[in-house]
């Protein structure tokens, strides 16, 4: 390693100012930190203020923590193409079947993943370039987040639209990474959503029933086959008491849905690892799951009489985006707010924000991308309020 | 015909370093309404050029003879006659676009453009320089709307003043027309992206 460090900083040499390659240091600078800053560690005497952990640490424990739901995504894609295509006998899966189904979401998803790469880290560079600035970190997290929040048959093109107008417009603009106001990856899907809506939302976005790189390409969909998500079949449900799937069902995550967002038990792990680090806050994630179950419940006992309105308040938790946006992106430390107070009015407000949309906005089945960015917008006002709220109180006591 | 330093800046000045849109940031609603299309925009660019024009040059000659007191109310009525002027004129011959354009025309009135132009310059100018200013500022005014509209209809519908303009085999090729662009928001954004671009090469001038 020591080794290899020597090389790589002779190597760094040739990007210094005046060396023939200098018009790319802010590359050999991003590698450079990538591989090997912070490189100190804590001291284990006396106190510290904060630990020796540093952004880029951050990132990566996200990005960790996001590696069961995507790994789970891959599974359900080909799972649900397996499904669709009737190629799943009655007696379940068989091992082969199991690997046929990842080896067929990992075809379809990387894709994705590299298209968010390529894109977001080149715009990313070129703008390190013009400004004369190192390369930030914070596309690492985004571009990995905006694979799982798309549905599987968005066109790669449209990704890598959303994710440049995202790049540029949700963050460069405001100054970079830690500048942002809203969370990048949502405003990525919120664009694709807006500009592309018939990819976005329905019955045929969420599961792939063609084929992928010419994989399964003869294959169509069964008679009888509706792709539709859980709290789609609810939003055109004629019937007031329709239960579209089972908590477990849900929980487990192997129905219709964006790449990322189907698993319960996926996310929590990696809901696990964030609180255990440190690095997402329990209390907007409790708040969020709180506030929703109660207006659910609210709903369910008072509401009006739709199959919506009726849809039992723990299967709100499990359905759609909800877990995913809670855990991973309502928690983004750039976008949320900052005081602890505020946290738990933020998470409120998202949590009340998602159910109200579900239930009694026709249009949109789905609620919680528009209402983490509700939040996002709000969060400065709440932590400006706390603060205020606080220096009130103490001057009072002085 | 020679003219003098102050009248060709009345003129060229809002095209491009004073442009009302861009650095005074005045008229934006409009910008944001009527882009959808070139053609709606394109005839509120040349309906508010005509009407500050005209505006400026009456205000101008009777500037001498307007109590102090009462100036806003007297501009206010020179605009709302010139305006429900054009908009009659536009109902009888162009009654399509007249529609599209349904009441942001009746608000050209409101226009802060308008307001300022006559306060600012109209008021203490001879009425020759303030025809100037006033077409230097509707120009200054439509060429943004074009600008903007013309990425908005081609982007947005896949046309311009109508007429389909990106083959079909691009169509077929899985390219889609962006519905973002149809809406306000994206009008806004635009609008900053050209600010951005102004900036960027004034900055570099000085």
């Amino acid at each position: 390693m020591e080794k290899f460090y020597q090389i790589w900083k002779k190597f760094g040499k040739n990007f210094e100012e005046g060396g023939k390659l200098s018009f790319l240091s802010s590359f050999y600078d991003a590698f450079d930190t990538f591989l090997f800053t912070p490189n100190t560690t804590a001291k284990r005497l006396g106190s510290q203020i904060h630990d020796g952990s540093d952004s880029k640490r951050t990132m990566i424990l996200v990005v960790l923590a996001l590696v069961p739901a995507l790994l789970f995504g891959m599974f359900n894609v080909g799972y649900q193409h397996l499904l669709a295509t009737g190629q799943i006998p009655c007696t379940g899966l068989t091992c082969e079947l199991w690997w046929k189904a990842f080896g067929f979401g990992l075809l379809a998803v990387l894709p994705f993943i590299i298209v968010s790469y390529v894109t977001g880290l080149g715009i990313e560079f070129i703008v390190a370039q013009i400004k004369h600035e190192e390369v930030a970190e914070g596309f690492l997290v985004t571009g990995f987040i905006i694979p799982l929040i798309v549905p599987i048959n968005t066109p790669l093109w449209m990704v890598a639209i959303a994710t440049a107008f995202a790049v540029i417009f949700a963050k460069e603009v405001f100054g970079g990474t830690g500048y942002n106001i809203f969370n990048v990856a949502l405003i990525a899907r919120a664009f694709l959503f807006f500009a592309y809506p018939s990819h976005m939302t329905g019955d045929s976005v969420f599961v792939r029933t063609g084929g992928t790189w010419g994989w399964d390409s003869t294959m169509t969909a069964v008679d009888g086959f509706s792709g539709a998500t859980p709290l789609g079949m609810l939003a055109t449900s004629a019937d007031a008491n329709m239960l579209p799937v089972g908590f477990w069902t849900a929980f487990n995550g192997l129905i219709p849905g964006s790449v990322g967002e189907t698993c319960g038990w996926a996310i929590l792990l990696g809901a696990c690892l964030l609180l255990c680090t440190g690095v997402a806050s329990w209390k907007t994630m409790l708040s969020i799951f709180g506030t929703a179950a109660l207006t659910a419940w609210l709903f369910n006992m008072f509401g009006p009489d739709t199959a919506a309105a009726h849809f039992p308040w723990y299967m709100h938790l499990v359905t759609g985006g909800l877990m995913f946006g809670a855990v991973f992106m309502a928690t983004d430390p750039v976008t949320s707010a900052r005081t602890e107070c505020g946290k738990w009015i933020y998470g409120a407000l998202i949590g009340f924000m998602v159910i109200v949309i579900r239930v009694l906005n026709p249009g949109y089945p789905e609620g919680m991308m528009l209402a983490i960015l509700l939040g996002n917008t709000f969060a400065p006002l709440i932590d400006w309020c706390v603060v205020r709220v606080n220096i009130n109180r103490r001057m009072k006591r002085a | 015909m020679a003219l003098s330093k102050k009248s060709k800046e009345a003129f060229l000045g809002p095209l491009n370093v004073n442009n009302p849109v861009l650095v005074q940031i005045l008229g934006i609603c409009s910008a944001l309404a009527v882009t959808v299309q070139l053609k709606p925009a394109l005839v509120m660019g040349i309906s508010v050029t005509l009407i500050v024009a005209m505006s400026n040059v009456v205000v101008s000659l009777i500037r001498k003879s307007i109590p102090t007191r009462i100036r806003i109310i007297i501009q206010l009525v020179v605009v709302a006659a010139l305006v429900t002027i054009v908009s009659e004129v536009l109902k009888a011959f162009a009654y399509d676009v007249a529609m599209q354009l349904s009441v942001y025309l009746g608000l050209i009135i409101t226009n802060c453009i308008l307001m300022g132009r006559l306060e600012a310059y109209a008021m203490s100018n001879n009425a020759f320089d303030s025809l100037l200013d006033g077409l230097g500022n509707g120009f200054g005014y439509a060429w943004i709307l074009v600008v903007v509209a013309f990425v908005r209809e081609l982007l947005g519908s896949g046309k311009l003043l109508g007429y389909p303009v990106i083959p079909q085999w691009c169509y077929d090729h899985g390219y889609e027309n962006c519905g973002m662009m149809l809406m306000p928001a994206m009008a806004l954004i635009l609008v900053g992206c050209i600010i951005w671009a102004h900036r960027a090469i004034n900055d570099e001038k000085k």
